[in-house]
């Protein structure tokens, strides 16, 4: 027993000197999922400490129940002391039943929550407002995003300015391979697929700078498909958008196809109109006949 | 020029034109290859060969067989891994690593697919083939002759991937190639076309192994033996091979929809053209969340067998083990949209297939609480198959709760596609699958070559593993809340990163250091193999019929077919210890003869796989035609069969005894 002990200390040592640093480390790093900036990524955030919370729960009466079996059992103990062997002893219904039950009741549980969270923070719910919220089309492209804001008719690539405290309304789709729309800090991503519209409701509460990205893989310019999103408070946002409609730009057909072909680390870039409707119209040319090679609007 | 085009299809020799990483490895497996052939000529070794391996119909030796191409493709797919961990290690800001972003999508997405498909898939059938037919009592598989197919189909899809190194290049459109990224328009070269054919060639050979194993334990258990009585690791295959029946067929599906966009322009999955991308990501999940099970059931039926023999007791709860593998059989086809709840399917559904998932948690930990009452009031010897028990215990239901994290849709909105979903899969298929298959190896090593493994250099090695997969995925965890994505062959130095994948990294150097131990293991344990031979055919004291043979078994595996009476039976018949000397009465059988006709075949489905991913179409004709003419020149042999004489029986029996006692 004694040297089941030692070993036993022996291999805790490590894991504790590890996990105070680790918890070290943690305590003095950024961790965007853990410290978002917006409602919906705090209650996902919020989400996230209860299934820690739950694991705790689970893990450590097992790792407990396995240190000490292990520890008791060993054939090494049986040895030297009177120990329990009981080698036809297959069955309980009372510990069957209770690990059969304990379980149930615990899925139970988290089964109602994630009814309800599944459906307060579905990406498509619109999200209660007080103010106007502003309505953002977004399109990934190979390998940069397209930001157009429709109401202000501006469209921006790889930066997106964004009102504290106030909705975004998007509508987010791809014209190439499917990626995924992603601002950690902020909450919840959806995919942009071609052809398809897909919704994301988000809003920041908080001045700051965030990073986003595309989470799903999509050919060799990948992991530059990064932007920066600004969270700027309501006049600041006013002089962006004045500071965008001064830019030379114009995002029409020609220029639209201009900024499609593939680029790796595209400059932030500006445009002070939009043609109208054209974030339909890159949903709906999927679905008209396959054409060869890149399809272009027409 | 019409005639080279005619001749080649379009390879050309750009092909053979490769980053110099690519180069040294494909240099390195040719040179590897042609030098065991030369020593193989040397040695005269090809009829032997032929003879005794590349033709037999064999279960133990055709597990012999899977487990050498899965060891093999376990370096491959390790070296892959090292490759990435290397290339996030160093690729941060303005340094670009040492893979380009083309290499390193290269590698990522051969890891995935050569990690499930020839090394989890490989060590599974190696361990089904060299046990479960002893374990059952039977003198081989049900059917024989497509068990060899099955390894031969195998080994081509295996030699496809590895060729993608030396002419072409491999997909980069990860290891589940979602379309549009893997059709034509994106992913023009051939890489698409290897990872396809590969996988259709060895999926089908896996379905057909489904089917025989099946088959096998419905119809071929010894006499007497209910299926109450079988032995848990036979109850796990059962459930393990009946997701195989019921998914693979889905996979060959939507492979053959993908390929015929790639190869004659048709448009299920293409951007465009009234196509649906999305249905390739439901199909291609309805398949591989099955698999997943696929894998893990029988690594759960491997705990099973341990735990009960080094605890010296009896299974805790059978019935509840047995219902709850048909739970979970049943469960993982009810799961599959928990891998894109971020595709915007709505409330109702996510929410639905969110708690299907998280019920699946339940039969899980019945399993894990009844294997920890197995050892409750038992005797439990710590060999090194009982360290990777604890270490897959620990490891497990950390996986397992961070997957019911995972299942709730609004915390995956958070880390779906992260370094968090990347360290979860891990946890469950290395600590699940990788460790069972090791400890299972280690206890069956015996039985199927005659010694046992070093111990000292097992369990470190087991401790290598469990060490280096904490260091190297705990940071993974961290990075994916962090906003890692998976994949990303390059990192702005901002995000702070850095420290967590150099932490990440020497973890891996960890692993490989256990790796490095089992090899080292392996090779210790063959030359001093007279050391610590098995005479006795039941070294651990063990408790299923696989015990009461000689190791390694004879062909037929039991002279005369055990009786069943009971669970456990062998150990119940050791309790009572009545040596009997009743002269055991044999009796004549029929076996299947070798037969050349599996490695034909395989070699034909090798050059029509080949001749479609160049578009060589008289090389598609050669193959297709070849393939359909063996199996009818097979069909037409009547002389196919010979019978086991009793005096064969008698000399076989004979040389066991005195290979016994000559020790």
């Amino acid at each position: 027993m004694r040297g089941s002990r030692r070993k036993l200390i022996l291999l805790l040592l490590p894991v504790v000197v590890l996990v105070v640093v680790a918890v070290w480390y943690l305590s003095r790093t950024n961790i965007p999922v853990m410290e978002p900036a917006g409602q919906i990524g705090a209650k996902e955030r919020n989400l996230i400490w209860m299934g820690v919370g739950l694991s705790v729960l689970v893990v450590i009466p097992v790792y407990v129940m396995t240190i000490a079996i292990a520890l008791k059992y060993n054939e090494r103990n049986h040895r030297t002391k009177k120990i329990q062997y009981s080698p036809d002893w297959d069955r309980s219904r009372l510990f069957e039943g209770l690990w059969w039950g304990i379980p149930i009741v615990i899925i139970g549980i988290l089964s109602v929550i994630t009814w309800c969270s599944s459906h307060s923070l579905d990406p498509y719910r619109p999200l209660d407002a007080t103010v106007r919220p502003v309505t953002l089309e977004v399109v990934a492209l190979d390998w940069k995003w397209l930001f157009i804001y429709p109401q202000q008719n501006v469209a921006s690539v790889n930066m997106l300015e964004v009102p504290e405290n106030t909705p975004i309304n998007f509508d987010i789709t791809s014209d190439t391979v499917m990626n995924s729309f992603w601002i950690p800090q902020l909450g919840s991503q959806i995919y942009a697929m071609p052809g398809m519209s897909t919704q994301l409701h988000l809003e920041a509460n908080k001045l700051g700078t965030f990073a986003g990205s595309s989470a799903n893989i999509s050919g060799v310019g990948f992991a530059h498909m990064t932007f920066t999103t600004k969270s700027v408070s309501a006049a600041d946002f006013n002089k962006w958008l004045a500071h965008a409609h001064a830019s030379q730009h114009s995002l029409d057909t020609a220029s639209y196809n201009q900024l499609a072909q593939p680029t790796i680390g595209h400059a932030v870039t500006y445009y002070s109109s939009v043609q109208p409707g054209l974030y339909n119209e890159l949903v709906v040319k999927y679905m008209t006949p396959a054409q060869q090679g890149q399809v272009q609007l027409q | 020029m019409m005639f080279a085009s005619f001749l080649l299809g379009r390879l050309n020799f750009d092909a053979f034109k490769h980053p110099v990483v690519t180069e040294g490895a494909a240099v390195g497996m040719v040179v590897g290859a042609l030098l065991t052939l030369a020593l193989v000529t040397y040695f005269r070794k090809w009829p032997y060969l032929w003879r005794e391996w590349l033709t037999t119909t064999n279960h133990k030796k055709i597990g012999v067989m899977y487990l050498i191409v899965s060891t093999l493709m376990l370096l491959r797919g390790g070296s892959d891994a090292l490759m990435m961990r290397t290339q996030q290690a160093t690729s941060v800001g303005s340094s670009h690593g040492v893979l380009s972003a083309d290499t390193f999508q290269q590698v990522v997405s051969a890891h995935g697919t050569i990690m499930i498909f020839f090394v989890g898939m490989g060590f599974m059938f190696a361990l089904i083939n060299l046990i479960l037919p002893l374990q059952l009592g039977a003198r081989d598989v049900a059917f024989p002759f497509m068990n060899a197919t099955s390894f031969w189909l195998f080994t081509s899809g295996m030699l496809l991937v590895n060729l993608s190194l030396v002419v072409g290049d491999f997909s980069t459109a990860g290891w589940l190639a979602y379309p549009p990224l893997s059709e034509l328009q994106y992913s023009p070269s051939s890489g698409v076309d290897y990872w396809i054919w590969s996988l259709q060639i060895a999926g089908i050979g896996s379905l057909m192994s489904g089917i025989n194993f099946i088959t096998t334990i419905l119809r071929m258990r010894a006499p007497g033996m209910k299926l109450m009585q079988m032995p848990l690791f036979a109850w796990s295959v059962l459930g393990s091979m009946s997701l195989v029946a019921f998914a693979f067929p889905i996979l060959t599906v939507t492979l053959a929809l993908l390929a015929l966009d790639r190869t004659i322009g048709t448009h299920f999955f293409t951007a465009g053209g009234g196509a649906n991308a999305m249905m390739y990501v439901n199909l291609i999940w309805a398949w591989g969340h099955p698999e997943v099970y696929i894998l893990v059931l029988p690594a759960f039926g491997i705990f099973s067998e341990i735990v009960p023999t080094f605890s010296r007791k009896r299974l805790f709860g059978y019935t509840s083990m047995v219902a709850a593998i048909w739970g979970i059989v049943f469960l993982s086809f009810t799961v599959w949209l928990h891998h894109f709840f971020t595709m915007g399917a709505g409330a109702d559904v996510n929410a639905f297939f969110g708690i299907a998932t998280m019920i699946i948690a339940i039969p899980t930990g019945v399993k894990i609480f009844n294997w920890l009452f197995t050892m409750y009031q038992g005797k439990i010897r710590f060999t090194s198959p009982m360290i990777y028990f604890m270490g897959f215990v620990f490891l497990f239901t950390m996986g397992g709760v961070t997957g019911v994290m995972l299942a709730v849709p609004a915390i995956d909105f958070q880390v779906h596609n992260s370094l968090f979903l990347v360290a979860h899969f891990h946890t469950m298929i290395v600590s699940g699958v990788l460790f069972g298959y090791f400890a299972g190896l280690t206890y069956w090593f015996p039985k199927a070559f005659g010694f046992k493994l070093n111990e000292a250099l097992g369990k470190a090695a087991a401790y290598c593993w469990i060490i280096g997969f904490a260091l190297a995925f705990g940071p993974l965890y961290i990075l994916g809340l962090m906003g890692a994505t998976r994949r990303l062959d390059h990192y702005d130095a901002s995000t702070g990163w850095h420290p967590l994948f150099l932490v990440a990294g020497f973890g891996a150097l960890v692993i490989s250091c256990g790796v490095a131990l089992q090899i080292l293991q392996i090779i210790y344990s063959v030359l001093t193999r007279s050391w610590h031979r098995d005479l006795t055919g039941d070294p651990w004291n063990g408790r299923t019929l696989e015990w009461a043979t000689a190791s390694p078994p004879p062909f037929y595996n039991f002279a005369v077919l055990p009786l069943v009476r009971e669970r456990d039976d062998f150990w119940a018949s050791k309790q009572l210890a009545k040596p009997s000397n009743v002269q055991p009465k044999y009796e004549p059988f029929l076996e299947l003869k070798s037969t050349g006709a599996p490695i034909i075949i395989a070699g034909f489905a090798f050059v029509f796989g080949f001749g479609i991913i160049w578009h060589i179409w008289w090389l598609v004709a050669v193959g297709f035609v070849g393939i359909i003419a063996t199996l009818i020149a097979r069909t037409g042999n009547d002389d196919a069969e010979r019978v086991v004489s009793v005096a064969e029986i008698k000399k076989v029996e004979a040389e066991i005894v005195a290979r016994m006692e000559h020790v």
